[in-house]
């Protein structure tokens, strides 16, 4: 739930006046040309970015303090955050929700199981992508942030992406996304950034 | 959460080793060069000696902060750290340790064969491992906040310098103080009290004000 969020970088308003909210179960489409702001609006609502005016809830519990905010939220930005010379599974395991947790599992789950072993450096463009979608399946956070998640995804990827979305959402997840592509996301509301 | 992100902090120094070593070769050298320019006269040395660690090892504890948060800010780590449920000031703790473990750890051990090297007698080595120890220690922490301040600043890594080498002269005066006491045979706890001071003052601060610095730079 957010709203009367406006946002001045680099001496622009970006965002003004933008409400918007997402329940349990539901999905929040943005939508918008280029520089309307819609990386901005999830890193405001992942508490990365300070809002200049508005506010942001998810519960009833506003945003104060950032440790406590991000037990509810996951955010997949345009960067990786993947370091070459660790393994997928190395990348991944300090992001798992409970220390100790297997990672496999999660990367099963985009059909990485086989380079569990393999240094991310090695991976192609879509793997790394695939890399950093398993990473929400370790989080136990119920608000996901995506921003343009289906980069360099291929089709079965996209098809994996979509059952992932599904299933969070059938377990009272929420999904905010921003994308250019159409990407199945039954029944979401979409918000339209102007800029 | 805070361990297993300190186990891959150093995993991954130790992956990219080339950090840690350019750090401690750049000590050597550094400390390799003054007999150059003062002259290889070895009374004189063992006199300078332990200052010339001191300023080397200052020197060298800069290097690897360009990368402290910068390589985690421009792949997107620096996001995934702050959204981990740490508290900013305890990512800033995190890298700090880290920077210790990687760098300071190993100058103060590099420090021993550059001690004999000038031919520093036992006595005022011992105090200068003793003042090095937490002076390592309080570097990691103002280098940490400085660090943390230039994330995302262009030339960040020329800041860094003119940043940490002013704050750190006190910790360089007691260190040598210190030292030069030892060798003399004077009274060597005052300035090592000092130097726990110091980083009894910079442990709760620098964090707190790097903590502060990363939240601003999203």
């Amino acid at each position: 739930m957010f709203e009367g969020i406006a946002a001045v970088r680099a001496e622009r308003l970006v965002l003004a006046g933008i409400g918007g909210g997402v329940g349990r179960g539901g999905a929040l489409l943005l939508r918008g040309a280029n520089g309307t702001g819609k990386s901005t609006l999830l890193r405001i609502l992942a508490g990365l970015l300070r809002p200049d005016a508005g506010r942001v809830a998810w519960d009833g519990e506003a945003l104060e303090d950032l440790p406590s905010w991000s037990r509810h939220v996951a955010y997949v930005g345009h960067l990786d955050a993947l370091k070459p010379g660790l393994t997928v599974a190395e990348n991944l395991r300090p992001w798992s929700h409970e220390a100790g947790h297997a990672v496999e599992p999660a990367l099963a789950v985009m059909g990485l199981e086989p380079l569990v072993a393999v240094p991310a450096r090695f991976l192609s463009a879509g793997q790394r992508r695939r890399a950093v979608l398993a990473r929400l399946v370790l989080s136990a956070a119920p608000l996901w942030l995506l921003d343009e998640p289906t980069n360099a995804l291929d089709a079965a990827s996209l098809a994996r992406l979509e059952a992932l979305l599904a299933a969070h959402r059938d377990a009272g997840g929420a999904v905010v996304a921003a994308t250019h592509q159409d990407f199945v996301l039954p029944g979401a509301a979409t918000l339209e950034l102007a800029g | 959460m805070f361990g297993e992100l300190l186990r891959r902090e150093l995993r991954l120094g130790l992956r990219h080793a080339a950090d840690s070593v350019a750090a401690l070769l750049f000590f050597a050298v550094v400390a390799a060069l003054f007999p150059l320019g003062v002259g290889p006269e070895p009374k004189l040395l063992a006199r300078i000696g332990p200052g010339v660690i001191w300023v080397a090892a200052l020197l060298a504890a800069i290097l690897p902060l360009d990368r402290l948060f910068g390589a985690d800010a421009e792949d997107g780590t620096l996001d995934l750290l702050l959204l981990s449920g740490l508290p900013p000031a305890g990512v800033a703790i995190l890298k700090a340790c880290a920077h210790w473990l990687l760098t300071g750890l190993p100058l103060l051990l590099a420090s021993g064969p550059v001690a004999i090297m000038f031919g520093v007698a036992p006595a005022p080595f011992r105090v200068l491992l003793l003042g090095l120890l937490p002076g390592t220690l309080v570097l990691s922490l103002l280098g940490t906040a400085a660090a943390a301040l230039v994330v995302g600043a262009r030339r960040g890594g020329v800041l860094l310098p003119l940043l940490v080498l002013p704050l750190a002269t006190p910790v360089l005066i007691m260190g040598t103080l210190a030292a030069e006491a030892a060798r003399t045979a004077a009274p060597d706890a005052a300035p090592l009290l000092v130097l726990g001071a110091l980083l009894a003052l910079c442990a709760p601060f620098c964090p707190i004000a790097a903590g502060a610095a990363l939240r601003q730079s999203g």
